[in-house]
């Protein structure tokens, strides 16, 4: 505290207002010149002349003038669309193996690193015994999602993905916002990472 | 006198057809043009969207929209409110501000049996004369009159002032009844504001009162006349009268309208303001009157200091450039100088455009005040009402006495 008043005592420079004298008993009592607005400057008629000429020449530009002359710089929303970056974030899909399953084995990653744990997955038994385990349920609801992309990360068999570039649509109902299983494997496509290795029999492949 | 022209001439009608075709249009459609104009002026698109299918025309429908929204919207009632009065208060915010209407002449006087012909002033001006065949025929076309002014009174703009005055006690009241601590203080603040405003407002016109020695707006139009260095705003008794009185009364009537930059009632970050607990079309008329004031502020300054529905260098009997008044009958009639016929029907539409034409503007530019400054302060508002619009005006009055007191000598 102290030292922040000895800084003020010498601090007689800069945008404060202008030291007449200082007191020598006590350098922190010193007399300013106080700086009242002029008559002309409180009639606020120089000041608001000066404003509305700004504002009227935006309005003029933006009014009469072609769309690209003007300073608006909106973007008309459904009818134009910003590109959003390669990597943006949009709604969830589930991707395909090349006999058009899907590519989940349920290892519950997923739902574990989630932080608004939105999704829910039932795991069932697969026949396939190099897979073991196929989601029977899948759902994300993408109210609760944050859209952090954790979820992608933490896949080990890119089975999940979040490049549709779509955002989560406005709905009426809480539920109609949840993304089930049909609906994520419409939005997927065949992944071309090889899944599974080379294979359950690679041990044999040695 | 044909009994359709004395329907026509009803002042019961003629109320309603100016608050029915020009105000309540104007006022909604500027609930609008205020969201879309703001946005231009800040490199916005605003409201563009309402449409009829194909037909857009720039989102204007959107008042239509608002309209039905806040009809269909919920009016939700608090329930510690003051039942009577909350109900109350957006009527009494509404009623007067269509009332003072009356007061405004809007249009011409129309004679419609010389709808087509040139109107000829001199022999309008001068009366039943003659014969009496010509005084029957002076009747039979001159007595059907229809005058675009509802209520032609001596103390004219002084029932402006008592009116309108009436309208805060809209929002004192609404504060009072919410039993909201915001509320109350905005009311407060609305009746503090309106008295510091309403003096001077009422002050700085009386300049011009006394220079033309009449308070009756229909009676100030015709002494403007058709020729602008005549007008109100630029009336120069050795000082800048009308300008002065102008900027002067232009201030107070946006303080009394209470909007931004002196929006104190409302203080939107703050305190909301004394319609903060009304919702839906209650709410809606608070915002209507807003609006209605705007109009009516408008056409008060276009009729004292634009001429009212003069078109420059157009008479009653066509255009005419620097010709000589005579005096008939007691009335002033502009004749000679440089002259253009013009029918009386057109003379009538033009004249009703000029007017519509100047409140439009009018409301533009206070539209673009509204948006381009910000805030008072409470402590400025008031230096600004007490010190500077106050002994000003006051100061006018004296300039105007002493140029009238030199005009005589
Ligand atoms: S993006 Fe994040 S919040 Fe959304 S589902 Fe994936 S992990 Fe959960
Ligand atoms: S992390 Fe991948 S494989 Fe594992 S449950 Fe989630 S989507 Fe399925």
């Amino acid at each position: 505290m102290a030292g922040g008043h000895a800084h003020d005592a010498h601090d007689d420079h800069g945008d404060g207002p202008e030291v007449l004298s200082v007191s020598d008993k006590n350098p922190r009592v010193r007399t300013i010149q106080v700086k009242r607005p002029t008559p002309a400057e409180s009639s606020y008629l120089a000041a608001t002349a000066k404003g509305l000429g700004v504002t009227l020449k935006h309005f003029v530009k933006n009014t009469f003038s072609r769309r690209k002359n003007t300073y608006i710089e909106t973007i008309e929303y459904p009818e134009q669309k910003f590109e959003y970056p390669e990597r943006f974030r949009g709604l969830h899909r589930l991707m395909h193996r090349d006999d058009g399953a899907v590519r989940c084995v349920a290892c519950m990653c997923c739902p574990t690193v989630c932080p608004a744990h939105c999704i829910t997955i039932v795991p069932a038994q697969t026949d396939d015994n190099g897979i073991e385990k196929y989601p029977a349920t899948f759902e994300i609801d993408e109210l609760r999602c944050v859209v952090c992309g954790l979820c992608v990360e933490a896949c080990p068999c890119d089975a999940i993905r979040m490049d549709t570039g779509i955002h989560a649509k406005p709905v009426e109902e809480r539920h109609e916002a949840i993304m089930t299983k049909d609906l994520l494997l419409e939005l997927g496509a065949r992944s071309t990472a090889v899944q599974g290795g080379e294979g359950a029999d690679w041990r044999g492949k040695k | 006198m044909d009994i359709v022209y004395a329907i026509l001439d009803n002042a019961a009608l003629k109320w309603a057809v100016l608050v029915l075709i020009m105000v309540m249009p104007l006022a909604s459609l500027l609930t609008w043009a205020e969201r879309r104009q703001s946005a231009m002026m800040q490199d916005r698109l605003g409201p563009n969207r309402a449409n009829l299918g194909p037909l857009k025309i720039w989102g204007i429908l959107h008042f239509i929209a608002d309209a039905v929204k806040m009809i269909a919207k919920e009016d939700f009632i608090p329930g510690s409110v003051h039942r009577g009065l909350f109900a109350l208060a957006p009527i009494l915010a509404l009623a007067p501000v269509l009332v003072a209407f009356a007061i405004i002449p809007f249009g011409p006087t129309v004679y419609p049996h010389v709808m087509g012909d040139v109107l000829n002033t001199y022999q309008l001006a001068s009366g039943p004369v003659g014969d009496a065949a010509q005084q029957a025929a002076w009747a039979a076309t001159y007595d059907d009159s229809i005058r675009a002014q509802v209520f032609q009174i001596e103390f004219g703009l002084i029932f402006y002032f008592a009116i309108l005055t009436l309208a805060n006690y809209g929002g004192t009241i609404a504060g009072w009844a919410s039993y909201n601590k915001w509320a109350l203080l905005g009311g407060l603040r609305s009746s503090s504001q309106m008295m510091s405003y309403e003096v001077s407002m009422g002050l700085s016109l009386m300049g011009m009162f006394l220079i033309w020695g009449t308070l009756e707006p229909g009676a100030m139009v015709q002494l403007q006349g058709s020729e602008p260095w005549k007008w109100g705003v630029v009336l120069w008794p050795f000082v800048p009268l009308g300008l002065v009185a102008f900027i002067l009364f232009f201030t107070a009537a946006i303080a009394e309208t209470k909007r931004a930059p002196f929006d104190i009632p409302e203080g939107e970050p703050e305190i909301i303001g004394y319609f903060v607990e009304y919702s839906g079309i209650r709410w809606g008329m608070f915002f209507l009157a807003e609006f209605i004031e705007i109009v009516f502020i408008s056409a008060v300054i276009t009729t004292v200091f634009f001429g009212g529905y003069q078109v420059p260098f157009l008479d009653p009997d066509g255009f005419r450039f620097l010709g000589d008044w005579v005096t008939v009958n007691g009335q002033q009639v502009h004749l000679g100088g440089y002259y253009l016929p013009v029918p009386h029907g057109a003379v009538v539409a033009l004249q009703f455009g000029a007017f519509a034409i100047k409140v439009v503007l009018l409301c533009w530019l206070q539209l673009l005040i509204r948006w381009t400054l910000p805030r008072f302060r409470a402590d400025q508002l008031m230096n600004l009402g007490w010190k500077v619009l106050l002994p000003s005006s006051l100061g006018l009055i004296m300039v105007a006495a002493l140029a009238k007191l030199v005009s005589f000598l």
